[in-house]
């Protein structure tokens, strides 16, 4: 077994933006904070964070507006999940499934604790929805 | 751009620190300068802002020689030294004396990064303590705006409020004309804000490497066994595993080490030379 120790900084730094995108603090279509600003906050080298929105550019989940901005994609919810969604299959679910497997935790009782997690945690949400 | 070509240099003309140093630094990145106690990292500083001249070779810092200390040159460029010295002056005293060689300092932003920092003084800055003339000297130097900013350990002495300040105020004034030259111990203080690394030990450059390249070469792993075949540049116990710095050959894209970057170059400078010269 191995792991990561941690992700690139650019990664991370991904995974915040969309983060704030499934979060809605960041809306469809609406500009983003800046290079400087995002990096400032972050603590981060502006190259970083340049490298970071690059590669959301490249996946279409935001856009550069030249002399403007970085804008939210209008149709970038779709594309958000599934970036997350391969980030998590490849970083946080085979530390998860090794403890799984070392604890001897039938697929079951995970099951069991995963409806009633999104039943404590997520239900009450939904229903507003 | 600085540019070092074959540079060497010595305390005693008999006994050379570098010998035929040649490396080229280029603008709109923050570069860590990284080496052990008495590896030549402040001598490598001091032959860049001209306190010190190279034996051999030569040093150009945006096409301009140190050594001469041309007003034209010496307004581009600000040393903050390990030890900042500060004399028996007001704040105000300070700036009317010193900021009139720096035609680009910015009086407002020199004020904003004082507050930042939280520096407030009413007396003279000698009375200060270390840690907040440190600051005060941080502040003044980002307002000069130059071209270069060389800085040897400048988060020695800062409290843990002000080290993240200062990482906000470096993110805030970097910009792609700029060269950000930072040489440290305290890694973990600046592992994000530095994109380009440089490895010096015994008067020797073992390595110099963009972060991205870096994350390219190698990557950075805790295992339960030391994988067999690869190149394992370090390794080290820890709670979970081993912690390695290896060859990358899965392509991975994980976070840096700095730490045990340094550690794994400067014992093993030969298979690092040979990690980072493949393509």
């Amino acid at each position: 077994m191995e792991f990561r120790e941690k992700q690139a900084i650019y990664l991370q730094i991904a995974e915040y933006v969309c983060e704030q995108i499934l979060l809605k603090q960041w809306p469809l279509e609406a500009k983003i904070l800046s290079i400087r600003d995002l990096a400032v906050m972050m603590q981060v080298n502006p190259n970083t964070v340049q490298r970071a929105y690059d590669f959301l550019q490249q996946r279409e989940i935001i856009t550069n507006k030249r002399g403007v901005g970085y804008f939210v994609e209008g149709d970038a919810m779709a594309r958000v999940i599934a970036f997350r969604k391969e980030q998590f299959l490849e970083n946080e679910l085979p530390v998860f499934l090794r403890s799984m497997y070392l604890l001897d935790i039938p697929v079951e009782e995970i099951e069991m604790r995963y409806k009633k997690f999104i039943d404590e945690t997520f239900k009450e949400k939904k229903h507003e929805d | 751009m600085i540019q070092f070509n074959n540079l060497s240099f010595g305390y005693s003309p008999k006994k050379l620190l570098y010998k035929n140093l040649t490396l080229e630094i280029q603008s709109g990145s923050i570069y860590g300068l990284l080496g052990k106690n008495g590896a030549g990292k402040s001598t490598l500083l001091k032959n860049m802002v001209g306190t010190l001249f190279p034996v051999e070779g030569s040093v150009m810092v945006n096409g301009m020689v140190p050594k001469t200390r041309k007003p034209s040159f010496l307004q581009t460029i600000y040393y903050i030294a390990e030890d900042v010295y500060v004399p028996a002056l007001t704040i105000k005293q300070y700036k009317n004396l010193f900021a009139p060689f720096y035609p680009l300092f910015d009086s407002d932003n020199f004020y904003r990064y004082l507050t930042e920092l939280e520096v407030s003084v009413d007396g003279k800055l000698n009375k200060l303590s270390f840690g907040q003339q440190k600051k005060f000297v941080i502040a003044f130097a980002l307002a000069c705006n130059t071209r270069v900013l060389l800085m040897d350990e400048p988060t020695n002495g800062l409290d843990i409020p002000s080290k993240s300040q200062f990482r906000k105020l470096i993110a805030s004034v970097m910009n792609e004309d700029r060269i950000i030259f930072i040489s440290t111990h305290q890694i973990r203080d600046l592992e994000n804000m530095i994109d380009n690394v440089i490895i010096v030990d015994d008067g020797k450059l073992l390595l110099h490497a963009s972060v991205a390249d870096i994350a390219d070469k190698v990557c950075f792993k805790t295992v339960s066994e030391i994988p067999a075949g690869v190149k394992v540049l370090y390794s080290e116990k820890m709670l979970r595993g081993t912690a390695v710095v290896m060859e990358n050959i899965d392509g991975d894209d994980s976070g840096l080490n700095l730490e045990q970057l340094f550690n794994g170059v400067t014992e093993n400078p030969a298979m690092a030379k040979q990690i980072f010269s493949t393509n």
